[in-house]
């Protein structure tokens, strides 16, 4: 744990008035606590994911030595880094510039209060630091019971399934409560409850074509409790933890990871909302309040290496940022209603000015209920495609490029939402958990264009079957025609199937 | 400082360390992946350690982009990563480049290869001693004194008597509260060794045999250079003429002429004479060729040489023939069947990079 030290006096000065300006603006954030931190110290608690304790595993010393290195080269530093926890911790580059320091300071501020009120971080864990710490815990005492060999390469294989959640789970009611196993279950009704009628008016009172329904029915129902599961199962963590046969520790563990991903998962579900809030507040605060004079030019290279874009890649501080801007802009000038949807005259369009200055307003709103999903459908308009100079890539088979593709803004916008759908991965099920009634699991890939990585989904399957213990299948498309991927705890098969869209 | 994520960062240096030795084949044959850096350390560049997931593949994937370009302009090859470096929680895709000391490479080339440690020879190894401050005593000499412990000592002993006033905190040391720091003295062998490489750049060596030759050196430099505390290297070339030349040379040179085994042979024995005197040195000569010489009497003046003046000198004479179109391959064969019964001659056949090694194990697996 990182024992709360005392901030030099004058970041204790800085903090103080920082978080006046951010609160006067209407920022609300839970207690933020900065640390300073040498960069040896910053790389760990970075390769832990902002954590001062995780479980043991070599994939954090991976990070440590990736992030250690670019360090050392000085192709890279990390400036900032912030926890969604209550209270909120982040921390500082020990040796930074007071400019850095104090723009720093002003985008955790934008953080911490996207953690708080963003609707999508509302089930978070808000204790997670002390999450994470239990986490290390149990797998310790695993460790010290079973072998770090065993253990480590459980969790390798952990790791691998842990995108395969349900990120919105925690905010609907996916299924009704199970009834409990060990209940009395009613007996099944096998025919259809008649009317009680005299047989001159059988036909009547008991129309058969509703009688003819009423079977149907019955037989579909039982059909579905055949089915196992009875619905297609986005939550493949939660069905392993559910329904395979593993050791305890072996549940223990697969628990922690699912835990984690959905700690983590609200975070990738809002980087471009996140970052690009953060971004708008550091610069709102730095450039209308708290900057110096001596201290632009410092502050104006560093922001503008924040909101660079490169060729191919996607900034989301800058997207964001961008975007958050521009529905502002909109809310002030009334661009927005009926009124201004069917609106085709672009000069009416190009200096339409309500003067109605909602935009902070919006804004405001808009991070309290959007995800990064929703606020590009909602908000990333033609005008903003055209005027941020967007354009989509495909990659070019013959040339192994990516190539730029259009600037069209409808296609822009579809790649733009695939990409982020499930954070640009595809949507795995568990189909069926008795597969071909030997207790194989069936996975299904739901198909939207993309082929899957096949060496990588071979591998993934060789986890999936150490975890279910039985052979595992994968039905998914390749080159558009359907493809069942089959491991069976030795080897590989592949064979030509049926695929329905279904 | 000790870090709470050195032990994860230990784990993960185990795993890099057995990638490289199941991968250790591949290196062998393509030296070049390793990039040198400084004398210490090589940066090795490993298939991705990485956890799998389902994911999509490349093919019909694309994403969008921001700033300048027309439709159908490139940018650029493969696996474009969204996003800054900045704060991410998820790692991006890159090719690991991992650093490893020269030292734990040799360690991995010995264990894959079972390479025995090499004995050095001769008894009158040159000894040098090393003092080390280790520990503490009663009795020593005053310039040896350790401030501190004595202080602690003379205070925890005041305190105890009853002597030691808060109020006027005066610490007078007597003679059995001194500390003075201990040394031991360490014997530390030190064997000094000299690898003598030549090579054929006759006409018939092209660049695909020096290649081989390069990439062979390298990995019986890294492996006697862990063996012993001082390492030296020379390089001779030779046609029908043989000179000595830098490491730099060695490699880029190529001549025409033909081939005069024995001209190297005759400078490399008077190199030893001149300057490594066999009772203080290791000397490993390596001669690399593609078989072919001049004549079957300069055949006959190689193996004299090699009997009477280098191999009663050398901890052993290796020979490592690369396979060339163009040459003969016979010198290794006139080799063989006179020193058959010769122990510490060795000779090897390379037939390709694939081959380099078991080559190496040739050369080394002897332990001389």
């Amino acid at each position: 744990m990182i024992r709360p030290t005392q901030l030099p006096q004058y970041l204790a000065d800085m903090q103080r008035e920082i978080e006046k300006h951010a609160r006067e603006y209407g920022l609300d954030f839970f207690d933020t606590i900065f640390e300073v931190l040498d960069y040896q110290k910053m790389n760990e608690v970075a390769s832990y994911g902002g954590f001062p304790v995780r479980y043991p595993h070599w994939r954090w010393g991976m990070e440590y030595e990736h992030l250690s290195k670019s360090y050392e080269y000085g192709l890279s530093k990390i400036y900032e880094m912030v926890i969604n926890n209550d209270p909120c911790y982040a921390y500082l580059l020990e040796g930074n510039s007071s400019t850095d320091q104090k723009m720093v300071m002003a985008h955790v501020f934008g953080h911490c209060d996207f953690f708080k009120n963003n609707y999508y971080f509302s089930k978070t864990n808000r204790r997670m630091i002390d999450g994470m710490a239990n986490h290390a815990t149990r797998v310790r005492k695993h460790i010290e019971r079973i072998g770090i060999e065993k253990i480590e390469a459980f969790i390798d294989v952990c790791l691998t399934l842990d995108n395969l959640i349900d990120p919105y789970s925690p905010y609907i009611v996916r299924r009704a409560p199970q009834p409990r196993r060990d209940e009395e279950q009613k007996p099944e009704a096998t025919e259809v409850p008649k009317l009680r009628a005299k047989s001159y008016m059988d036909k009547y009172i008991n129309p058969p074509d509703f009688v003819e329904q009423q079977k149907k029915k019955l037989v579909e129902e039982r059909e579905k409790q055949k089915r196992f599961p009875e619905h297609p199962e986005r939550d493949v963590l939660l069905f392993l933890i559910e329904n395979a046969p593993l050791e305890r520790w072996e549940r223990d563990i697969l628990e922690i990871v699912r835990d984690e991903a959905y700690y983590f998962a609200p975070q990738a579900m809002t980087k471009i909302m996140n970052e690009g809030w953060a971004s708008y507040w550091h610069s709102k605060i730095m450039t209308e309040k708290a900057m110096t004079a001596a201290e632009i030019i410092d502050y104006a290279d560093n922001n503008a290496g924040v909101l660079a874009t490169a060729p191919g890649q996607l900034n989301p501080y800058k997207l964001g940022v961008e975007l958050y801007r521009h529905v502002e802009e909109r809310w002030n000038r009334g661009q927005f209603g009926k009124e201004w949807d069917d609106c085709e005259d672009m000069a009416a369009r190009k200096n339409w000015d309500r003067r109605l200055g909602l935009g902070r307003k919006k804004i405001f709103e808009v991070r309290k209920l959007y995800n990064d999903v929703t606020f590009i459908d909602e908000f990333f308009t033609p005008e903003f495609c055209r005027e941020q100079k967007f354009y989509s890539f495909i990659f070019n088979d013959r040339s192994g490029n990516y190539e730029i593709e259009t600037r069209e803004f409808k296609k822009v916008k579809d790649r733009l939402l695939f990409r982020l759908t499930n954070f640009g991965q595809p949507f795995i099920f568990v189909q069926d958990g008795n597969h071909e009634n030997r207790a194989e699991l069936l996975l299904k890939h739901k198909h939207e264009g993309v082929d899957l990585k096949m060496d990588h989904a071979r591998d993934t399957l060789e986890g999936l079957a150490r975890v279910w213990k039985r052979p595992v299948n994968l039905l998914t498309k390749v080159d558009g025609k359907g493809k069942m991927l089959r491991y069976d705890g030795r080897d590989h098969s592949e064979k030509s199937a049926e695929y329905s869209d279904k | 400082m000790s870090l709470r994520i050195d032990q994860d960062h230990r784990r993960f240096r185990e795993i890099v360390r057995g990638k490289i030795k199941q991968n250790l084949r591949k290196y062998i044959s393509q030296g070049e992946m390793l990039g040198k850096k400084g004398k210490e350390v090589v940066s090795i560049p490993l298939p991705q350690i990485d956890i799998p997931h389902f994911r999509f593949g490349q093919k019909q994937s694309g994403g969008v982009g921001q700033g300048e370009g027309q439709p159908g302009d490139a940018l650029g090859q493969g696996d474009p990563q969204s996003g800054s470096g900045k704060a991410g929680d998820k790692a991006g895709e890159h090719v690991l480049e991992v650093e490893v000391s020269m030292d734990e490479l040799a360690a991995i080339l010995g264990e894959e290869l079972r390479l025995p440690r090499i004995e050095p020879k001769g008894k009158e190894r040159i000894i040098a001693r090393k003092d080390r401050y280790t520990g503490i005593r009663n009795t020593g000499p005053e310039s040896l004194r350790h401030f501190r412990r004595t202080f602690k000592q003379a205070l925890r002993r005041q305190i105890s008597s009853g002597t030691y006033n808060p109020a006027n905190p005066i610490i007078v040391p007597v003679r059995d509260d001194k500390r003075y720091r201990s040394w031991r003295s360490d014997p530390l062998p030190q064997s000094n060794a000299v690898i003598i490489y030549m090579m054929d750049v006759s006409g018939s060596m092209g660049d695909e045999q020096k290649e081989i030759v390069r990439i062979e050196s390298f990995w019986l430099d890294t492996w006697l250079r862990s063996q012993y505390q001082g390492i030296e290297s020379r390089y001779i070339i030779h046609d029908a003429m043989a000179k000595e030349v830098d490491r730099e040379t060695f490699f880029r040179t190529r001549e025409s002429g033909g081939t005069m085994i024995s001209s190297a042979y005759k400078l490399c024995a008077k190199m030893i004479d001149d300057e490594y005197p066999p009772s203080e040195w290791n000397i490993y000569p390596f001669h690399f060729s593609d078989g072919d010489n001049w004549s079957v009497d300069d055949t006959v003046h190689c193996i004299d040489i090699l009997k009477t003046q280098i191999l009663p000198r050398v901890n052993q004479f290796a020979y490592g023939q690369v396979e060339s179109p163009y040459g003969s391959g016979q010198f290794i064969k006139d080799l063989q069947e006179h020193f058959d019964d010769e122990s510490n001659l060795v000779t090897s056949e390379i037939k390709g990079k694939e081959a380099i090694m078991d080559s190496i194990r040739d050369f080394l697996g002897k332990g001389k």
